[in-house]
């Protein structure tokens, strides 16, 4: 079966799943699975850049994913003045000292050797920490005291919602540099088990400072791109073209705004998807698969391997990081503890591996079907379990506890699938060419 | 009295508490290092296969424990252990017959066996979930402590308590043991030494007339070992929880990696290493430096240097600055 072939049976497949499940579990689930289908394709994107394309194994998505999400409550939610006259000045001074601090250290570094270096390093890490403990504790804490139940953080800029999602790629990129500079030198599951601890790292950013983020108390309410349901629901222009769909106005006003993040979505996923089709055919792309296949024959070639990787590296984790923002968009908050790797990252891994790594429709396709199975398997495995359960007898221990366990059969399923895939077709469903 | 007050603090909540944490991470690193210097893979599954072992661990725990069958002050998971071991061990010859083998047999590139294990860790942990849930499981039983603060206070007229929990002692004494029988098996053993050489070179192992899948069945046989023990003191000593176990896998990795990959002593040392960061950066230090300093410079903060929520980031700046500096690690690991 031609590459081509293989595509286009796949998008059919999948366009009959999320269609059946419109006609059996409502347009509703239908639409919320095509837009996080849509997001995780995005991200597999982003993946498939890095893993695809560049043999890149980061293992770091939720870390980018959750940048993304930071970056649409820095840009779109209303700035809290209190909180920036308490304290505004002094945060922004100690993150200043803070970098100056680090960019001190990298100098330092270059300019000496030897054990003065050593203890120059030491001694102005040692200052440079305690400075800026002492000028930014005061300032967290005035910011998070300003009332802590409905604000206690700084806020974001108050600018339009469609921005947040490049800058979610900007934060994401900014990132990415600073992780590959220093780490992406190492060997490849090096890299993994950095890219991973660096993911958890953010992830604890997000939870603990509360002035950023809120922590744990997340954000929500966050703006829409799109007009909110309620409101809808009492605009007489809508309920008269509702009336003439013949259909109720709730449920016309859900799937009107599901509809319209389903077109920004898929708006912005072809517009990367197209991006990332010229890159991957033309002489850059060329260059990249080059590298991947053989780096010493590349270097002897003359091509600068650890730029490239770097290079490559921050692209991909930009696109997950737009996707992290349009994600936050679409739930309306920021919840930091809802960041889980299984979720965020190994799930995408399964999405470019199972879609087929270096083909980027095929990693599109997968994230989308390997997205609508994460969500189906809880509901199949119910209705599998209560199956054995009523085959048991009445009350039995067991019985109830297969189906209160049904609810992991996701994990179980989605590493059946992902050895399966490996074993059987190795280079995805739709192979690199 | 000050300088015993500030050194009894200093073991009571630093010395001890690393200690115990640092056995447990040495012992889940032997089980990473010993993977990668003989199958050449870094094993993703590992925190998973911690939690499978010590699941396996706390049910046969449950049984014994409803059939009345005790080790009076010792806890009873060390009774169940060897079966949770049993189990651990099926597990993973079966994992390696059933996924393993195949690419194995193929020369696989590593980095496809890395994200194979990526697999079998989605298994094991929806296995791990399926069968005992995601909540916290207690399954400790036995003395609580060997000596509790109070009588410690009482006993030596010190302000400052000394706690020592049974688990903790345990924890030293089984990662002791385990550890010397390791090095003994590896060192002095006629399977012991053709593993290391199987893992020094290969093809002069083959050729030599050792049997490859003999070796790779031991080392399961070995990790599953590590592993379960490493779960079960884990599990004794805080508690267990099946996404803590997953999240081990960071600060384990961590220490392998510090140490040198496929060092099993290098997992030793990174171990407690990054353990003794971890617990030293994140523990406020007001109490022990307020003994030691005079009262006028006594620091106004907790001196805590990082809040215990970032205790990844210390493993992780060790473990960069580590790869940085001496990228095979401190004892000269292997590198592929």
């Amino acid at each position: 079966m031609s590459n081509l072939a293989r595509i286009l049976l796949l998008a059919a497949v999948v366009a009959v799943l999320i269609v059946g499940t419109g006609y059996v579990q409502g347009w509703n689930s239908a639409l919320l699975i095509l837009n996080m289908g849509l997001v995780s394709a995005i991200m597999a994107l982003g993946v498939n850049l890095q893993w695809g394309f560049a043999g890149l194994f980061n293992v770091g998505v939720m870390g980018f994913v959750a940048l993304g999400g930071l970056a649409s409550v820095l840009v779109t939610m209303d700035p809290v003045p209190e909180a920036w006259a308490a304290g505004g000045a002094g945060v922004l001074a100690a993150l200043a000292l803070g970098a100056a601090t680090i960019a001190a250290a990298i100098w330092l570094h270059r300019r000496l050797s030897g054990a003065a270096r050593v203890w120059a390093l030491l001694a102005l890490l040692v200052v440079g920490f305690i400075a800026y403990r002492a000028v930014f504790y005061p300032a967290r804490d005035a910011v998070e005291a300003i009332n802590p139940a409905a604000t206690g953080y700084l806020g974001g800029l108050g600018l339009p919602v469609l921005l947040a999602w490049p800058v979610g790629g900007l934060l994401a990129a900014g990132a990415a540099w600073i992780i590959g500079k220093t780490a992406l030198g190492l060997r490849s599951d090096y890299l993994a088990i950095a890219t991973l601890g660096i993911a958890e790292i953010i992830i604890a950013v997000l939870k603990n400072e509360d002035w950023l983020s809120r922590g744990v108390k997340n954000v929500s309410g966050l703006p829409r791109p799109l007009p909110y349901e309620i409101d809808l629901q009492q605009d007489p222009a809508f309920l008269e073209r509702a009336a003439g769909w013949g259909v109720d106005p709730v449920t016309a006003s859900t799937i009107y705004v599901k509809l319209g993040y389903g077109v920004l979505f898929a708006v912005v996923l072809v517009l990367l998807l197209v991006l990332a089709q010229l890159a991957l055919n033309s002489p850059w792309g060329r260059m990249m698969r080059a590298i991947r296949d053989n780096e010493t024959a590349a270097e002897a070639m003359g091509k600068d391997v650890t730029r490239r990787h770097l290079q490559i590296f921050i692209l991909g984790s930009a696109v997950c990081g737009i996707a992290g923002a349009m994600m936050t968009t679409l739930d309306g908050q920021l919840t930091p503890a809802s960041y889980q790797p299984l979720r965020f990252t190994f799930l995408v891994w399964v999405m470019v591996i199972v879609g087929g790594s270096g083909n980027n429709f095929g990693a599109v396709l997968g994230g989308m079907l390997i997205w609508w199975l994460w969500v189906q398997v809880e509901p199949i495995g119910l209705a599998l379990m209560s199956g054995i359960a009523a085959l048991m007898p009445e009350g039995s221990a067991l019985a109830g506890h297969l189906l209160d366990s049904a609810a992991h059969m996701r994990l179980l399923t989605m590493g059946v699938i992902l050895l399966l895939v490996l074993r059987f077709s190795p280079r995805g469903l739709v192979p690199e060419r | 009295m000050d300088a015993l007050n500030a050194l009894v603090a200093l073991t009571n909540f630093v010395i001890i508490p690393a200690t115990a944490y640092g056995a447990q991470l040495a012992l889940g690193a032997l089980g990473v290092t010993l993977i990668y210097g003989i199958l050449r893979f870094s094993n993703f599954a590992h925190g998973d296969t911690m939690a499978a072992g010590t699941t396996a661990t706390i049910l046969f725990t449950w049984a014994l424990q409803a059939a009345g069958v005790s080790l009076g002050p010792l806890p009873t998971a060390l009774l169940a252990l060897p079966l949770g071991i049993a189990v651990a061990g099926l597990l993973l010859l079966g994992t390696d017959r059933v996924v393993y083998r195949f690419y194995r047999a193929r020369k696989a590139a590593p980095v496809i066996l890395v994200i194979v294990s990526m697999g079998v860790m989605f298994i094991y942990n929806g296995l791990v979930r399926f069968v005992i849930g995601v909540d916290d499981q207690n399954f400790a039983d036995g003395t609580r402590f060997l000596i509790s603060a109070r009588d410690f206070r009482d006993m030596t007229g010190l302000e400052e308590g000394l706690a020592l929990k049974s688990t903790q002692v345990i924890t030293i004494v089984t990662a002791v043991v385990v550890v010397a029988l390791l090095f003994w098996f590896l060192n002095r053993t006629r399977t012991g030494k053709s593993m290391r050489a199987f893992s020094d070179n290969e093809d002069l192992a083959l050729l030599s007339g050792i049997n490859p899948e003999k070796v790779v069945t031991v080392t399961w046989l070995i990790v599953a070992a590590l592993a379960t023990v490493a779960g079960t003191l884990y599990g004794l000593d805080k508690s267990f929880k099946p996404f803590t176990y997953f999240q081990l896998l960071l600060p384990i990795f961590a220490s392998a990696i510090v140490g040198g990959l496929g060092s099993p002593l290098g997992a030793i040392a990174g171990g407690f290493l990054i353990a003794f960061a971890e617990v030293t950066v994140t523990y406020p230090l007001k109490k022990i430096l307020g003994y030691l300093m005079p009262e006028s410079l006594e620091p106004d903060g907790l001196v805590q240097l990082l809040s215990t929520d970032y205790k990844f980031a210390v493993s992780f700046v060790i473990l960069i600055v580590v790869l940085l500096f001496r990228p095979t690690g401190l004892f000269r690991g292997q590198s592929v």
